[in-house]
């Protein structure tokens, strides 16, 4: 494992609070599971980093081990992994997420 | 690139016995599934570490010849 890109994403998930691994841009997602974790966190007021791993093979693999979860979304919060869509949108549906949002300190749309 | 149902629920019950799971073609093209699986094996695990077992009983598939698959997980009723 190529310990600089770990390093890289260790320091991405703990520099920000809110930190999204997605194919694409927030404004321009390119896969329809990142565009919709996008969407509920703009629904909720979330500011987010979206990190896009289609700018960086090393990154789109690497986060992959970091988590050892197989897909991209991916979201940290406070430096530790939440899930991926399915987890997300299952989350955002039971108000799971909103909870866990407002326990790290992330401020959250009322 | 796709997988066969059948493939993916022989997959998952190898890696976790007696599970129990249901496996929808979302758009019928064999590439876009929804699984949910039922499994005692998840009790007190959180739902990363459930979706964590599923992906290791694929060994690999997920993300690679299986682009898309729902994953729902529950822990069976007493």
């Amino acid at each position: 494992m190529d310990i600089t890109v770990q390093d890289r994403i260790r320091q991405e998930i703990t520099g920000t609070p809110v930190v999204l691994f997605m194919k694409g841009t927030p404004v321009f997602p390119q896969c329809g599971f990142s565009a919709a974790v996008v969407q509920i966190l703009s629904h909720m007021g979330v500011k987010f980093k979206g990190i896009d791993v289609l700018s960086d093979p090393s990154v789109r693999q690497g986060v992959k081990e970091f988590s050892n979860w197989p897909t991209v979304p991916q979201l940290y919060v406070k430096g530790e992994f939440v899930g991926g869509c399915d987890i997300i949108r299952e989350m955002f549906e039971t108000g799971e997420l909103k909870q866990l949002l407002e326990e790290k300190g992330v401020s959250v749309r009322a | 690139m796709a997988m066969e149902p059948a493939e993916i629920v022989r997959l998952i019950k190898d890696g976790l016995p007696g599970a129990e799971v249901r496996i929808e073609d979302l758009r019928g093209d064999g590439d876009h599934y929804a699984a949910h699986v039922v499994s005692g094996a998840f009790r007190g695990k959180s739902r990363v570490q459930q979706h964590q077992m599923v992906y290791q009983a694929l060994r690999g598939r997920m993300g690679n010849e299986l682009h898309a698959l729902a994953l729902q997980t529950s822990v069976p009723d007493d």
